[in-house]
């Protein structure tokens, strides 16, 4: 229940901001235009649907854990809620409260701002993979793409995966995907373009 | 937690502040004249939508008629699926049409649906769709609203990339999903690179009457050709399709298929080719394929077979294709209404890759390529684009045009339209979709006519949205007015199986065509009674022929005696009637098939096999009139050895 409320509150918080910011910046440029959102979906997309009969998703895999609660605030102030519980599937990358405290001081709360949205949303983006493979099976793999648009490495070391270069503590299977833990958030590389 | 409501509630003081006061404001711009999503999608009671939307079934195999905005569903067109209701594939006349190299065949998986066209616009007289299961082109004839044609397309495996029409429907073309070995034969499947094929069929129109006929077959190399779009305008003569798997994998496609960073664009100039095959290049090669045409005036269907296509190697006729890398197995293949833009959505990319037709052209004709796989040059990525869409949401799918310089791109994974701008590629609006949308439709959308008024987009999953049905929940369709700057939600409505693509067309286009009945005088089906003097029945060793008439309210004959147990009785049933919407239905108890729905002025038939002795009844099926219960009649059957002669009646005592 605790969870919940605290999303459900966010969720509210998050709304009524970016209302404000549309109305008060019409229609002006592309940023904008990608948060345009109405404020009635933001309460009925696919991650409010009240469903205690699946599997749990990805999304709430990462609600229910309580060493990921720096990477769901990320989540509902970037807006992915919505893309995380669609049928995918989705495999994400989830790094621990700790691995977002190993960042530099003040990083986590400075992309939390509501200005930083994007740079955000590309960030988590970069922990996301179209597709569903187990850790055994990630070892097939170089490389995978990720839905920033960006590739991450795949490297064996022993019985340890890394991913990003950052190492696959668990993992997790949800019903529209897997959630593998990782020890550090991974950074996209600058892009070219 | 008691710090987050605190947080929570100081926040919410002020965001309320915010929004309230641009609330009045927007409402002020709206004015008192906006109607709201309910008065822009009522069509009232008496009145007919302004658009046909024609929604492939999928996964039912058929291809349902809506009106929008209403979203009403009108009729649901048996296409390659059995249907009991209208007796298509049940009774003698349409199982032809289900007939294929494969022999008769229920089921089909429907996907895209087009409208015929001329010079660009849509034309209104036939709908094509493709079966992709075992591949096959249907035509629909727009004035019966009925299948008239299906043609299976060879050395082809699903049926994917089908089935659009060029701009004055010259060609309706489709492409082989899986490569396979061409012609069949055994082989390892490991043996898959470099020997399986793929093919692309370009099926001739008959501008007359529709008739197709395969044209000729491009033999490609072993892609996977996933979806297709005509050149448009000054694209008009080019054919694009999306390839993905150019890694050429036979196993775990999801991981294997994904190793290339591009895959492939294929470009082909129909028209240099069909000047080829004019001037006697190609090779006929044995196959074997159905040809089913249905009559409107026998009211039935013939079923012929093929034994040969002439088949195209690409590589023996320069400048006629070329491959345009395009990132990330790209899926949608859409070609903007002035034939300029080649869209290209990688579905596991996140951008949107467009390229520029005129630069294609002029990497042609400067021979700027980058290599060349199978002997088909490869063109630069760079010289040819034209821009992209960055970041505009994940998972692009499809895209379909406005007319006014706008594109609509639907998101699969995060269930959204996006809206965006040819040109400068920047993103205009964004609205979600309830929920994971698969292809949109905006009427004349992928023509060089669009009617840019509502787009229609087309959603795989619905949980919530709907009362609950268990485990299996309709899929739906949402309808957007797209007049405005932004797109506006007006109404979200179920669907018939998988609402997979749809065309849509102005109803004014076509509705003045459709027919009312048939004429009687023209029915020339060889088992036809046109008047009450013809009915008889006849025996012919163990088949029993029963020419039957139906009108408000008789069958006749009604009473027949001297049919026996191991006949095979034929009910050659005429509806007489020459008034709109006045079909009768007939059935028999214990007929191991569907009822028969016939229209007024066509013959339809079923078979009937009498296992029992006994006298069985049968029944008008279809409420024509207030004596409609009084539409019965009794068929007495004898033991085999019985010597009971034929005899029919209508009234007597």
């Amino acid at each position: 229940m605790k969870p919940n409320l605290k999303m459900l509150f966010s969720v509210i918080i998050v709304l009524l901001f970016i209302s404000c910011k549309n109305d008060a910046n019409n229609q002006k440029t592309n940023d904008d235009a990608t948060t345009v959102n109405t404020q009635a979906d933001k309460t009925t997309g696919q991650a409010f649907i009240a469903d205690d009969g699946s599997m749990p998703n990805v999304l709430q895999i990462a609600i229910g854990s309580p060493d990921h609660t720096t990477l769901v605030a990320a989540v509902q102030a970037a807006d992915l809620e919505n893309a995380l519980v669609n049928a995918g599937p989705l495999m994400v990358f989830a790094p621990t409260n700790a691995a977002f405290d190993a960042l530099p001081e003040g990083t986590v709360e400075t992309l939390l701002k509501p200005e930083n949205k994007n740079t955000l949303a590309d960030i988590l983006k970069y922990h996301v993979t179209p597709g569903n493979y187990s850790k055994e099976f990630l070892k097939k793999f170089k490389k995978l793409g990720q839905a920033n648009n960006q590739y991450v490495t795949v490297e064996v070391k022993g019985d340890d995966v890394y991913v990003g270069g950052a190492k696959i503590l668990g993992s997790v299977k949800a019903g529209n995907g897997i959630v593998h833990v990782i020890d550090k958030v991974m950074l996209p590389p600058s892009k070219e373009n | 937690m008691k710090n987050i409501i605190k947080i929570s509630i100081g926040f919410l003081l002020i965001a309320f502040a915010f929004t309230s006061c641009n609330n009045s404001n927007s409402s002020q711009s709206k004015g008192a004249l906006s109607s709201s999503a309910a008065e822009k999608v009522y069509v009232a009671p008496g009145e007919h939508d302004e658009f046909y939307a024609f929604v492939s079934g999928g996964f039912s195999g058929q291809l349902a008629v809506y009106g929008l905005p209403s979203g009403r569903l009108f009729k649901v067109i048996p296409v390659f699926s059995v249907d009991a209701e209208k007796a298509w594939g049940f009774n003698e006349e349409t199982k032809p049409m289900l007939n294929t190299s494969y022999g008769f065949i229920p089921w089909d998986d429907s996907h895209h649906p087009d409208i015929s066209q001329t010079n660009g616009e849509l034309d209104g007289r036939w709908v094509f769709i493709n079966g992709n299961n075992t591949p096959r082109i249907a035509k629909i004839d727009l004035t019966t609203f009925e299948t008239t044609e299906i043609i299976e397309i060879p050395n082809t495996a699903g049926n994917h990339s089908s089935s659009y029409v060029t701009d004055n429907t010259e060609y309706v073309i489709a492409g082989t999903r899986f490569s396979i070995p061409v012609p069949q034969r055994d082989m390892s499947i490991k043996e898959y690179k470099g020997n399986f094929k793929g093919t692309l069929s370009f099926i001739k129109v008959d501008p007359e009457d529709g008739g197709m006929e395969i044209k000729f077959q491009l033999l490609m190399p072993g892609f996977n050709y996933d979806k297709a779009h005509p050149g448009r305008g000054k694209s008009h003569g080019w054919f694009f399709y999306t390839t993905y798997n150019t890694e050429e994998a036979h196993s775990l496609l999801e991981v294997n298929a994904s190793q290339n960073d591009k895959d492939f664009i294929a470009a082909v100039n129909w028209k240099k080719i069909e000047e080829y095959v004019n001037n006697g290049g190609g090779t006929m090669m044995p196959t074997n394929y159905a040809h089913n045409v249905y009559d409107d005036r026998t009211h039935s269907a013939t079923s012929t077979m093929i034994k040969e296509v002439l088949m195209v190697d690409p590589s023996e006729v320069p400048g006629a294709v070329y491959f345009l890398p395009t990132p990330k197995s790209p899926h949608g293949c859409d070609v903007d209404p002035t034939g300029e833009y080649i869209v290209g959505s990688g579905k596991l990319s996140s951008n949107v890759t467009v390229h520029s037709f005129t630069k294609m052209l002029d990497a042609i004709e400067n021979e700027k390529f980058a290599g060349e796989a199978y002997g088909i040059p490869i063109l630069n990525f760079e010289d040819i684009l034209a821009g992209s869409v960055e970041q505009p949401g994940l998972g692009p799918l499809h895209t379909e045009f406005d007319g006014k310089g706008n594109a609509y791109t639907t998101f699969f994974i995060s269930s959204e339209v996006v809206k965006w701008k040819l040109g400068t590629w920047e993103v205009l609006d964004r609205k979600p979709t309830y929920y994971s949308v698969g292809h949109l439709m905006i009427p004349g959308g992928n023509s060089q006519k669009p009617y840019g008024k509502y787009l229609l987009a087309m959603n795989k999953i619905t949980k919530d949205r709907y009362l609950p049905t268990g485990p299996e929940v309709t899929q739906s369709a949402q309808l957007y007015d797209i007049t405005g700057d932004k797109m506006e939600l007006l109404l979200d409505f179920p669907t018939v199986g998988e609402p997979h693509y749809a065309a849509g067309i102005p109803a004014d286009l076509i509705k003045s065509k459709s027919k009312k009945l048939f004429n009687l005088e023209e029915n020339e089906h060889p088992y036809a009674t046109k008047t009450p003097a013809d009915v008889k029945v006849v025996r012919n060793g163990k088949e029993v022929h029963i020419y039957m008439t139906t009108i408000r309210s008789n069958m006749n004959p009604d009473n027949i005696e001297g049919v026996k147990v191991g006949d095979k009785v034929y009910f050659h049933v005429t509806n007489l009637e020459q008034d709109y919407d006045v079909p009768h239905g007939i059935a028999m108890i214990g007929a191991n098939t569907s009822e028969l729905l016939i229209m007024p002025g066509q013959t339809e038939t079923f078979v009937w096999y009498p296992k029992k002795v006994g006298v069985w009844p049968f029944y008008c099926t279809d409420f024509c009139s207030a004596l409609h219960q009084e539409m019965q009649g009794y068929v007495r059957v004898s033991p085999k050895n019985s010597n009971i002669e034929l005899s029919w009646s209508l009234g007597e005592d």
